[in-house]
């Protein structure tokens, strides 16, 4: 019904290699992007971009490298926050060592910093594999997570490693409001988006998937591991070291090491699977809901709990708040292990010969 | 000389500690392939359970014999753990057989949300002492053979000779009777062993009582080492680089695996710490599994991993 390609003939290569072939893919495409951009800012409150908007966009783009790495690649990785707290850190530095340093080049070197540390890290994933290679990738978190505390050069010896940084300057617009961070980040998360979506179709990321898919049979054909496996790494560390950036510079403003601790690296991980492994789309399924649950449940809780007359106490909403994450989380997994965008690709081949299915 | 040597045995000792919690991912991994995240909440769990039933079964008798109040805590902190294990494998892991390693890590990672979750709400989230008469004062050893002699922590010595009887029971369960057999069987070939009707289900069903058990003693030793508190769910990433270290696939190789690690951090702390700043035993213990796993990429006694088109 909404999804009607009959009639669209691919005349050129070129038609046939767009990122998004079919045109009713490409026009909801712009239309997202374009409410985004002007839409949301017109209809939203600041609580909603401070509480969910803005964590949304920044953890969707860490999602997306986490993705690359997990789902394209096929390497688990349990050491993301930590490439994103060097992903900030160093742009940190960057900002505060280097005189007339603009905000935004500090944290694209910020993400290129993480991205080296990255390979570093994840060069165990040549000799290791699997659930080994999981565990070994804690190496970096607990080491980051050490050193961002102790080794006072990072942090210009602030103590305990907490960091500030001032409203980023971007060609003399002033980045301060929610708003205006609301759209610094969109407009980062587009592009880095697009660039992902063209990443993972072209040649590297076909043989990463080939990687992923059987690695043995994969350097038969003639991909190289060395390669294919330290470029994921990189990529990813990149976009999580840009996300990680971001969530210190313009969500957090003053930070310290515990803001990228080993629950952040299983949340992010959490996201991916549940999204969607391989689909970039998922990401952004699996940010949204990741960060809309805990509100959701928070305010639900404080609902029922006015419905019966009980007061219900901060701790206990915290531990009933786990609980109903965990629950869920399982719950997820054994109904739709491949994710919310496996459920979204079965909605829309349904739309696409309804209703008339055969 | 004798300081080297009190900071080796201090290292074997909380080496055997770490290989009670190791003991209980391998235990799992082996037969079902499932690599178990929640173990470190399950240890919590059962120390929670533990430390607030020896303070409530007093009361709602009204005894105070301490002895009796321990010994009656832990039947009923068992029993609770056999429950607990009992519906991870029926309400979640039933229901997850033949999905990606990735899928099953982060199922386990929600059951440990989960459990986390449950344990402070029914048994509360201060920190609660566990009283099972572990000897608490340090002595001296071999004073004749070093000047001063070696000082030993007495609750470490018994928490390993725990430890150690829990290894030796273990095995004795896994080589000598009709159940061990078959849990081997299953962690050798799953459908092999169904074919010869071993029941795998039930066999996944007693792995996870085992685990259960297992994290019930690593629990009480702990707790009574450390308290009950929330902090004990992460003794499980402390475990972890043992598991590694020592081969998912092998009950020695948690033992000797702890050694190795509780020994290297002990060390890696008193004589290199100082020169960096401290507090580096945590990811010591990590970048020694891997400088071990870039040698012997399956872990000490791992089964080899053989790769083929």
């Amino acid at each position: 019904m909404f999804y009607r390609e009959n009639g669209q003939f691919k005349t050129t290569y070129q038609s046939d290699q767009q990122i998004f072939a079919i045109p009713q893919d490409r026009w909801a495409i712009l239309a997202i992007i374009a409410f985004a951009f002007i839409g949301i800012p017109l209809l939203v409150d600041e609580y909603l971009f401070r509480a969910i908007l803005i964590p949304f966009l920044i953890l969707s783009l860490a999602a997306l490298g986490v993705n690359i790495l997990v789902g394209y690649c096929g390497q688990i990785t349990l050491g993301a926050g930590a490439s994103m707290a060097v992903g900030a850190y160093a742009a940190y530095n960057f900002l505060i060592r280097v005189d007339g340093m603009p905000a935004l080049a500090a944290i694209l070197l910020g993400g290129i910093v993480a991205a080296a540390a990255g390979i570093v890290f994840g060069a165990p994933s040549l000799r290791v594999r699997g659930l080994y290679l999981a565990v070994a990738t804690l190496a970096a978190q607990f080491f980051w997570d050490w050193a961002f505390l102790r080794i006072k050069w990072f942090t210009n010896n602030a103590s305990s490693g907490s960091v500030s940084v001032a409203d980023i300057n971007l060609l003399g617009w002033t980045i301060s409001s929610p708003t205006d961070k609301y759209l610094f980040c969109l407009g980062i998360l587009v592009v880095f988006s697009l660039a992902a979506k063209n990443l993972v179709r072209g040649a590297i990321g076909r043989q990463w998937m080939a990687i992923r898919d059987m690695d043995v049979a994969a350097t038969v054909i003639g991909i190289r591991p060395m390669y294919a496996k330290l470029s994921a790494f990189a990529v990813s560390s990149f976009y999580l070291g840009v996300a990680g950036a971001l969530w210190g510079f313009v969500h957090l403003g003053s930070w310290e090491p515990a803001a990228f601790s080993i629950d952040r690296s299983f949340q992010l991980l959490f996201m991916v699977i549940i999204g969607g492994m391989g689909a970039i789309a998922g990401s952004f399924f699996g940010a949204a809901f990741i960060v809309v649950l805990p509100i959701f449940l928070n305010q639900m809780l404080a609902l029922v709990g006015g419905w019966f007359g009980v007061e219900v106490s901060i701790a206990l909403v915290s531990h009933i708040e786990i609980m109903v994450f965990g629950a869920l989380i399982v719950f997820f997994l054994i109904v739709e292990p491949h994710g919310i965008a496996r459920l979204w690709s079965t909605g829309r081949e349904k739309l696409r010969l309804w209703p008339f299915p055969h | 000389m004798a300081f080297f040597i009190e900071t080796l045995l201090g290292g074997l000792m909380s080496g055997m500690l770490y290989s009670l919690v190791a003991l209980g991912f391998v235990l799992i991994y082996k037969a079902s392939g499932v690599f178990n995240f929640a173990q470190g909440a399950m240890v919590l769990f059962a120390a929670l359970s533990m430390a607030r039933f020896s303070e409530w079964i007093p009361e709602w008798l009204g005894m105070d014999n301490l002895f009796m109040a321990n010994l009656l805590a832990i039947v009923v902190s068992a029993l609770v753990m056999l429950a607990v294990a009992w519906l991870i494998e029926y309400l979640v892991l039933r229901h997850l057989v033949n999905q990606e390693g990735a899928t099953l890590l982060m199922a386990t990672l929600g059951i440990g949300y989960f459990l986390d979750g449950v344990g402070q709400t029914i048994f509360g989230s201060d920190i609660y002492k566990i009283d099972v008469g572990m000897p608490k004062e340090p002595v001296m050893m071999l004073e004749s053979v070093f000047e001063g002699g070696i000082l030993i922590n007495k609750e470490d010595f018994v928490a390993a000779f725990i430890a150690a009887m829990l290894v030796l029971a273990l095995t004795i369960f896994f080589q000598k009777t009709a159940t061990g057999r078959a849990l081997r069987a299953v962690a050798d070939d799953h459908q092999a062993a169904q074919s010869i009707g071993i029941p795998l289900g039930r066999i996944w069903v007693i792995v996870w009582c085992v685990a259960g058990l297992t994290a019930l003693v690593a629990g009480i030793i702990w707790g009574s080492k450390l308290g009950a508190q929330f902090s004990l769910s992460t003794v499980a990433l402390r475990a972890l680089p043992v598991v590694i270290l020592g081969g998912l696939t092998s009950v020695p190789g948690a033992i000797l695996g702890g050694l190795i690690i509780g020994v290297g951090e002990k060390l890696s702390e008193v004589y290199l710490g100082p020169y960096v700043g401290g507090g580096i035993e945590i990811w010591f213990a990590y970048m020694l599994a891997l400088v071990f796993l870039l040698f012997r990429p399956q872990g000490l006694f791992g089964e080899k991993i053989i790769d083929r088109v």
